[in-house]
């Protein structure tokens, strides 16, 4: 409150009138829904596994026991403390691999969401701001892609580049890119024909400055949005390609890969089929009711209908 | 309305084309030499490779080389399978009602039940039942459909013992297919068991499929009911004292169909990319598996032929949907 202001009337009105902090804002309306936070709550745990991992680990992810092949968890008859959740077929500690797993499919969320975004901002701003040849261009490219399945696109980038880990998260980030680019484009065409937009247009800024400083945080809130349910599908399509091979390679402990490596003990163990796979159904879930939140606190319209 | 048609299907054909583009390049952009990648052949003399090479057409410059491939194309000639030597489209179209087979009784299993689901949570917006159904839509939407599969596999061929494992048919039945889809043919054989056994080969797979257009359904059509429920025709028809079962029928259903007979196109989409999974865990000898065996054996003509056709079919559904969209709504006909 600034010093001028110095009858009470004054100061009750100022009160009044100042509008909460956005962030505030955005907490109210999001901690209402309990599954948001929930989900929220959730992620953070699987964020702190990740993270300490290599400190809180039972044992190193790829130490082989030789004595303890498929040993059933420890509520089992058979199973022992020392692996809470049993072992693979190599004897592998379950638990440590499912901690190390999530470091995994983290890392993995955050690089397809970091890779599409860019593009996706980029080509989306690009077609709103020079409509015409460009924008025909990149909207008919967009399209062609998305004619594509999703999770076969991905499987033919991976054909193309050779399956590994890392092309495999080139290649899901590829199949997002065109719903981001439609998203930015949309909003930014909605924000452009605004009176802010042509007065700072006016004002003498540049296309660059008007598509990045002016018009794209007005643009943000869907793609927030889309990036957190991205998110939890790169998480999904990471490791179904895992599952089909083409994504990590054995040893590596990510979750899609411990599934297809288990598939043959699937009527032996079942241990070792269902643990990776409660894994990706909890972090997908729960970045699913975190996404569902977000859109609700950002785009407060939705919520009221 | 023929404008509509004309606009839409004009917007298909730059779709397509670069559809063939990709497919065109796909084959040129994996590392290695194209004459091994398209014979299959390994440590060929330099004579036989310039033959080869010349076979192909690839010596022509590559504008040439895409019309070539592009009249290929049109005449159904998609090249022939390096592991089978069969041509592509044939191999394409053997197994195509398999994943067509699979995926209409997926998407049948997903509107029989995502329909009355949403509705029924939409009209008892709040009860325990909506929560249920939008907690267990969520879970659906969120799955790994091929976790979801061996742990079906577990509990209902491992513990339970009631359905087979793998494959359309149990092998003790032979019979020649007439239509590609077992269902009918099983029928159309007229040896006894062999429909049943069919079908106990198709419920899990069908469920795997369905579970994720399920999901999408039931949350859409109750969002959409929820909306429509809401509007002044629904409240003067319960004004008018119709039959609640009138009401939500007759005249909330009609309206909030719309949206909903949208997503269940979009699913096709999902239906394909699923089917890839889906019969890699059942060992469903349709187009999925096909393609991903095709890849692993790097048989790349079939790949390449093959997501040209899945493509295709994709395009035409969506082309189908939204044709079909336009007749029965007229605001988007008029609006575009």
């Amino acid at each position: 409150m600034s010093a001028s202001i110095e009858t009470p009337t004054a100061q009750v009105q100022a009160q009044v009138h100042e509008p909460p902090h956005p962030l505030r804002e955005f907490w109210s309306y999001f901690s209402q829904n309990q599954g948001a936070v929930a989900g929220l709550l959730v992620f953070a745990v699987i964020c702190l596994v990740a993270i300490s991992a290599d400190f809180t680990h039972p044992h190193p992810p790829n130490e082989q026991f030789r004595e303890h092949f498929l040993q059933p968890p420890m509520w089992q008859e058979g199973g022992s403390a020392e692996f809470p959740l049993g072992t693979d077929a190599v004897g592998r500690d379950m638990l440590s691999r499912i901690m190390h797993g999530a470091r995994y499919s983290l890392v993995i969320g955050l690089i397809v969401i970091s890779l599409s975004l860019t593009a996706g901002i980029t080509l989306g701003l690009v077609a709103a701001f020079h409509r015409g040849v460009i924008e025909i261009v990149v909207m008919r490219t967009m399209d062609i892609l998305l004619s594509l399945p999703s999770l076969l696109l991905a499987v033919v980038i991976v054909a193309i580049l050779g399956p590994d880990l890392f092309n495999a998260m080139l290649a899901i980030s590829v199949v997002y890119i065109p719903h981001l680019v439609r998203l930015t484009r949309a909003a930014a065409l909605t924000e452009r024909s605004k009176d802010y937009v042509t007065a700072s247009r006016v004002a003498g800024a540049g296309t660059l400055r008007l598509a990045v400083v002016t018009v794209l945080p007005n643009c943000l809130a869907p793609l927030i949005v889309q990036a957190t349910l991205s998110f939890s599908s790169a998480i999904l399509d990471a490791a179904a390609l895992g599952f089909l091979g083409m994504g990590a390679q054995p040893p590596t402990p990510e979750w899609g890969t411990m599934l297809a490596e288990a598939r043959e003990f699937v009527l032996r163990a079942w241990w070792v089929v269902t643990f990776p796979g409660v894994a990706i159904l909890v972090t997908v879930l729960a970045l699913n009711l975190l996404g569902d939140g977000l859109r609700d606190a950002l785009d407060p319209k939705l919520k009221r209908m | 309305m023929i404008r509509f048609i004309l606009t839409r299907v004009g917007l298909v054909l730059p779709t397509f084309i670069g559809i063939t583009l990709l497919a065109f390049a796909m084959i040129r952009l994996i590392p290695g030499d194209p004459v091994e990648l398209l014979v299959g052949e390994r440590g060929m003399t330099a004579e036989r490779h310039a033959q080869l090479r010349a076979g192909l057409g690839l010596d022509k410059p590559l504008l040439v080389q895409y019309a070539s491939y592009i009249g290929g194309v049109l005449h159904g000639d998609l090249g022939k399978s390096i592991v089978t030597k069969r041509p592509v489209s044939e191999e394409f179209f053997t197994l195509f009602p398999a994943t067509v087979e699979l995926s209409l009784c997926a998407l049948l299993f997903a509107v029989l039940l995502g329909l009355p689901a949403g509705i029924i949570a939409a009209v008892r917006r709040g009860s325990t039942f909506d929560h249920t159904v939008m907690g267990v839509a969520l879970t659906g939407y969120s799955m790994p459909i091929f976790w979801w599969g061996l742990l079906l596999i577990i509990l209902f061929s491992g513990i339970l013992g009631w359905t087979p494992v793998s494959g359309r048919i149990s092998l003790l039945f032979y019979f020649d297919a007439v239509t590609g889809f077992m269902l009918i043919d099983s029928l159309l054989s007229g040896q006894e068991g062999a429909f049943v056994s069919t079908l106990s080969h198709l419920v899990l797979p069908t469920i795997v499929l369905g579970t994720i257009p399920l999901a999408v359904i039931a949350r859409q059509t109750r969002s959409a009911m929820l909306e429509v429920l809401n509007e002044d025709y629904v409240r003067t028809a319960r004004a008018k004292g119709l039959a609640p079962l009138r009401v939500i029928g007759l005249h909330a259903l009609r309206n909030a169909l719309i949206p909903v007979v949208t997503v269940i196109g979009l699913q096709v989409g999902v239906l394909f990319s699923g089917a890839v999974l889906t019969e890699t865990i059942f060992a469903w000898p349709g187009i999925g598996k096909w393609l991903i065996d095709s890849i692993s054996r790097r048989d790349y003509p079939s790949v390449q032929g093959g997501i040209l056709l899945i493509a295709t079919t994709v395009i035409l559904v969506n082309l189908a949907v939204d044709l079909v969209y336009g007749l029965i709504n007229p605001r988007i006909r008029h609006n575009r």
